[in-house]
């Protein structure tokens, strides 16, 4: 068991104004391994097994909310894996942040692409864009997407981009706690306590 | 007459995405610092503030660049 003291400390050495933006709250991480395999496998989910529930229901309602945004704007056509697809890797970097909610691309990449499966299974479900558009209306079935979805398959993968990258920020606070915010020294008033600290963080 | 039909059908459709976009990246962003939930929302609310008036900013001068130039 780990018990997250830090911010006390810190409010112990600190005058009373400069720590007005700390949350005298004592966090019980439990274990921050596991809470942070949990977060990345599922937003939220870290700090639910440690017992912050409002923290893990407002990660899981946002950073959820906001894959599945993305995806209904996308069409569902916007999470796909692909080793192909030239420009792709970044954007499917960035969504693996959201942790099993994209197995299903990793699976149907595996399948496709690895073992070089012609047509994918979950009737299509986050698969790579095949070769050719099976409708016949383009060269290939990206085009064809692209086309059917216009901007908002640009403003889908964005979104499911960015709730990936939220929930790095989750996993981080899932097995550490909360990013201190060190006051500016300019904005604090001058003393010892303050200089210590500052010097600390030098 | 065209430049307001095109300023009015760009605010009723797609300035709207950057709503659901301005509040997750806030709240998440405040979680992350706070672990009380009304430090959260108050921290929130000047993320959320500090985001639309940087893109109100830059919204103002492509809009008076664009203006300016066609």
């Amino acid at each position: 068991m780990t018990e997250y003291r830090l911010e006390k400390k810190l409010r112990s050495l600190l005058d009373k104004d400069a720590t007005s933006t700390f949350d005298s709250v004592e966090i019980d991480l439990k274990d921050p391994k596991i809470a942070t395999v949990i977060a990345w496998l599922l937003p939220g989910a870290g700090h639910f097994y440690q017992g912050r529930h409002g923290k893990a229901i407002l990660f899981m309602t946002c950073i959820l909310g906001l894959f599945i945004f993305g995806m209904t704007s996308g069409g569902g056509k916007v999470v796909y894996a692909s080793l192909n697809t030239e420009g792709r890797k970044i954007a499917m970097i960035c969504q693996a942040g959201v942790g099993a909610p994209v197995f299903p691309a990793w699976l149907q990449m595996f399948r496709m692409e690895i073992f070089h499966k012609k047509e994918p299974i979950l009737q299509g479900f986050m698969a790579p864009p095949r070769s050719t558009d099976p409708s016949g209306r383009f060269d290939d079935e990206l085009a064809a997407w692209h086309y059917d979805f216009n901007f908002r398959f640009e403003v889908g993968t964005l979104f499911t981009m960015i709730a990936g990258l939220l929930n790095i920020l989750a996993v981080y606070d899932a097995g550490c706690g909360p990013v201190l915010v060190i006051p500016h020294p300019a904005k604090t008033k001058p003393s010892p306590d303050n200089d210590r600290l500052q010097e600390a963080y030098k | 007459m065209m430049d307001s039909f095109l300023f009015a059908n760009f605010l009723s459709l797609r300035l709207w995405y950057a709503l659901p976009l301005v509040v997750a990246v806030s709240l998440v962003y405040a979680a992350t610092r706070h672990e009380s939930m009304l430090p959260i929302l108050q921290h929130a609310w000047r993320i959320a503030v500090w985001i639309v008036g940087f893109m109100s900013i830059v919204f103002v001068i492509l809009f008076l660049l664009e203006w300016h130039y066609l």
